[in-house]
């Protein structure tokens, strides 16, 4: 299963390196990682998704939270959440295309951001299905390069993850 | 009045308690060494090699319970240290290792020495520092300590810049710490206590399984007077000798891949199992499918994330052994239902017949001097009470299996990574910590020869240990491993070419014994612990081919154990109850 997990980190040097050392220590995998000081600039928030099963999901917290650096942290997947995840992506555009792909920006609520002659740089935000079925649909105009940043994630209703 | 961070480090250390530390110098450690020179209050043991420093710093801590410090330069300084570390860290041994770093501005440029400290020990430190301001020293050395020593213990690294340990700041030792990020939970449940306390009074085959983690948190007579409450088996890891005494007729011995029968028996039969402290280790469970096939598992342990790693449990109990167990007690005797009788009566029957197979039982000899023997005359001409410290092969196995350890943090072997070369040096700081005592290092010419350089550091400091080397020309571990497993293929565990160990010891100033008839055995030891001021090296000519026994081989249950020559027969068809 696909869990996403939201840390409180204390804003250290080396703390992205201790998360990080432990997934590869302990063969968990990452499937994305972002993070950025918070409103309180001692903390970094991370957001980190992962897959695995209930065990292994269980391990990955508790030996997150057994990190002396880590303050507090949540499995968002357990309750209802919000995720979100900005792309820029850069695609060809010429000929009729350009018409094409404009349309597709305006189906997928996106915007462009960047023209020439001959491409578009589009922005997009949505969760990582939407970013996956956007380039998908994209490709046939023909994708230059994609940008990803990560899944960020935050619980819904007025509780959060603070200390 | 300001002074440097160089004195900020020993008077920390000395403010923190610390009368030894375990160390070797070098360019960016010299201003805290200069610091040390000016005082008297933190005495400082040269070792030879940087892995003995961590190595007798881990002695020190296991045979006091007080955290161990060792300091050492920066580079090849630190990468020395990290099978030490590493060895502490597996054991949650409290550590604090002080290294000094290249200068704050060449960090980063490849400097003469440079080595990213915090990097290469971050797998295997509980945590670690690197000091970039003189002004959070103290208290990062403060931290240090605290994080060290708390919680599940651990080896915490603090990396210090030469030009901190230059810089000048206002000393004082903080007396308190905090951290936002960092609070262990001591207390447990008092609910999932509750649960446990029935389930336990419930049992009709129960079994305690103790570990390491009663030593650590000093609850071996809670412990004892827990078992004794309930009348129930206990059976120790490896890192648990000691914790329960071996010698009472309740404890039925180590379990585990070396461990008893009856042990192992007893796990594989029970209905209802405590385990207090200790973590499901590989080399305990054996196959983690067929483990405890029949048992409701009660886990307590201060790590929660030891809880249903390897083996799922019932009743998690996250807390300290001592605060738990004192509960325990509490509602054991406050409670109406009370053991049952005839169950537990039954059940010490059956164990009875699994003991009465005599499991370690061993072929004697009058020619060969068996590893065994000298084991078993140590126990008993040191009347039970030295401190034993341990490498790791044949030998570390029969000293766990011959020497009955009725206290705790008498017996120190590095359980978790297996680390030869960790006797002697830990030895050392056994040795330190406790000058009168008798304190016995049980090895292999193998293992000694890893650490052998601290011989000398043994001379400087007048460590009159006693090193019972089990000298039998082979990795004997390895040996037995491939006799059993790759059809006596014994591909490189023969070592050609020992020194003379007798002439060894006497180049190094020490004592030096070779003893070569069973005959001799008692007589060497007896004179041995006679020469109370001098460190003896015994070197008994042991059995080529002797094996430990009993074993239960990788894969297999514990109800699947292999017996030695010498065990009674077992009929495998036997009705088992
Ligand atoms: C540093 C290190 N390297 C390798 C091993 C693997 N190993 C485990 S036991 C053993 C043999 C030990 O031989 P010796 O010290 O002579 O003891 P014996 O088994 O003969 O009693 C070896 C090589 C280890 N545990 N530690």
């Amino acid at each position: 299963m696909r869990h996403i997990i939201s840390i409180l980190i204390e804003n250290e040097a080396g703390a992205l390196s201790r998360v990080a050392g432990l997934f590869s220590a302990r063969g968990y995998n990452i499937e994305s990682l972002t993070v950025a000081p918070t409103d309180d600039p001692t903390l970094s928030r991370m957001t980190l998704v992962t897959r695995g099963s209930e065990a292994i999901i269980e391990q990955i917290t508790k030996q997150l939270n057994k990190l002396v650096d880590v303050v507090k942290l949540i499995d968002l997947t357990e309750g209802p959440h919000i995720e979100r995840e900005m792309m820029l992506i850069k695609v060809k555009a010429v000929g009729d295309s350009r018409d094409e792909v404009k349309r597709l920006v305006e189906i997928f609520r996106g915007r462009i951001i960047d023209v020439t002659d001959t491409s578009y740089i589009i922005e997009l935000t949505g969760d990582a299905k939407k970013l996956d079925a956007f380039i998908n649909a994209a490709r046939g105009a023909g994708i230059i390069e994609t940008v990803r940043s990560g899944v960020s994630g935050i619980g819904r209703g007025e509780k959060g993850l603070r200390i | 009045m300001e002074t440097t961070g160089a004195d900020i480090v020993i008077r920390s250390l000395h403010d923190e308690g610390v009368e030894h530390i375990f160390g070797y110098p070098g360019g960016a450690a010299l201003h805290i060494y200069d610091a040390l020179y000016a005082q008297e209050d933190v005495k400082h043991v040269l070792v030879r090699h940087e892995q003995g420093a961590v190595h007798a710093a881990d002695g020190y801590a296991r045979s006091t319970g007080k955290t161990g410090v060792a300091l050492v330069t920066s580079g090849p300084g630190v990468t020395n240290t990290i099978t030490g570390i590493a060895t502490a860290y597996m054991d949650s041994i409290p550590m604090v290792i002080i290294s000094g770093q290249v200068t704050s501005n060449l960090i980063g440029d490849d400097a003469f020495q440079e080595v990213d400290a915090v990097g290469i020990s971050r797998p295997c430190v509980k945590h670690n520092f690197l000091v970039k301001d003189v002004k959070d020293l103290a208290m990062t050395i403060k931290k240090a300590f605290y994080i060290a020593s708390t919680g599940r213990p651990g080896p915490v690294l603090v990396d210090i810049p030469k030009d901190v340990t230059a810089h000048r700041t206002e000393y004082t030792y903080p007396k308190t710490v905090s951290m936002r990020s960092y609070n262990p939970v001591v207390k447990g449940h008092s609910g999932q206590i509750k649960k446990a306390v029935e389930l336990l009074l419930s049992a009709k085959r129960p079994m305690i399984y103790a570990g390491g983690g009663v030593i650590i948190d000093n609850a071996s007579e809670l412990l004892t007077a827990f078992v004794r409450l309930l009348g129930y088996p206990c059976t120790n890891t490896l890192m648990g000798l000691g914790g329960y005494p071996a010698t009472d007729p309740l404890n039925v011995g180590m379990l585990g891949m070396h461990g008893t029968y009856e042990a192992n028996m007893g796990m594989h039969d029970c209905d209802v199992l405590l385990s207090v402290g200790a973590r499901f280790d590989d080399r305990v469970t054996g196959d983690v499918n067929k483990f405890c096939p029949h048992a409701k598992i009660i886990h307590i342990d201060i790590d929660p994330a030891q809880i249903s790693k390897n083996i799922p449990c019932d009743v998690p109990i996250v807390g300290s052994v001592s605060t738990v167990l004192t509960e325990m007690i509490e509602l054991i005797k406050a409670s109406k239902t009370k053991p049952d009788k005839g169950a537990i009566k039954q059940w010490w029957d059956q164990i009875d017949e699994w003991r009465s197979l005599n499991c370690l039982k061993y072929e004697t000899d009058d020619k060969l001097i068996k590893p065994q023997y000298v084991v078993e005359k140590l126990y008993e001409l040191t009347g039970g009470d030295a401190f034993v410290t341990s490498d790791v092969g044949q030998h570390q196995m029969f000293a766990a299996q011959f020497y009955k350890f009725d206290q705790p943090r008498r017996w120190i072997n590095s359980g978790g990574l297996g680390t030869m070369g960790f006797g002697l040096p830990a030895a050392m700081g056994v040795q330190l910590a406790h000058p009168d005592a008798t304190v016995a290092c049980v090895t292999g010419e193998g293992s000694i020869q890893m650490c052998i350089q601290e011989l000398s550091t043994c001379k400087q400091y007048d460590l009159p240990i006693k090193i019972v080397n089990l000298n039998n020309r082979y990795l004997g571990m390895v040996r037995q491993w491939q006799e059993f497993f790759y059809e006596s293929r014994y591909s490189h565990s023969y070592m050609d070419a020992l020194p003379d160990f007798m002439k060894l010891a006497e180049a190094y100033g020490h004592v030096g014994m070779r003893i070569e008839k069973p005959g001799d055995v008692e007589g060497a030891i007896k004179e041995a612990l006679k020469l109370k001021d001098r460190l003896v090296f015994m070197d008994f000519i042991t059995d080529q081919n002797a094996n430990v026994y009993p074993m239960i081989a990788a894969g297999k249950g514990h109800n699947e154990m292999e017996l030695g020559p010498c065990a009674a027969v077992v009929d495998p068809d036997r009705e088992l109850a």
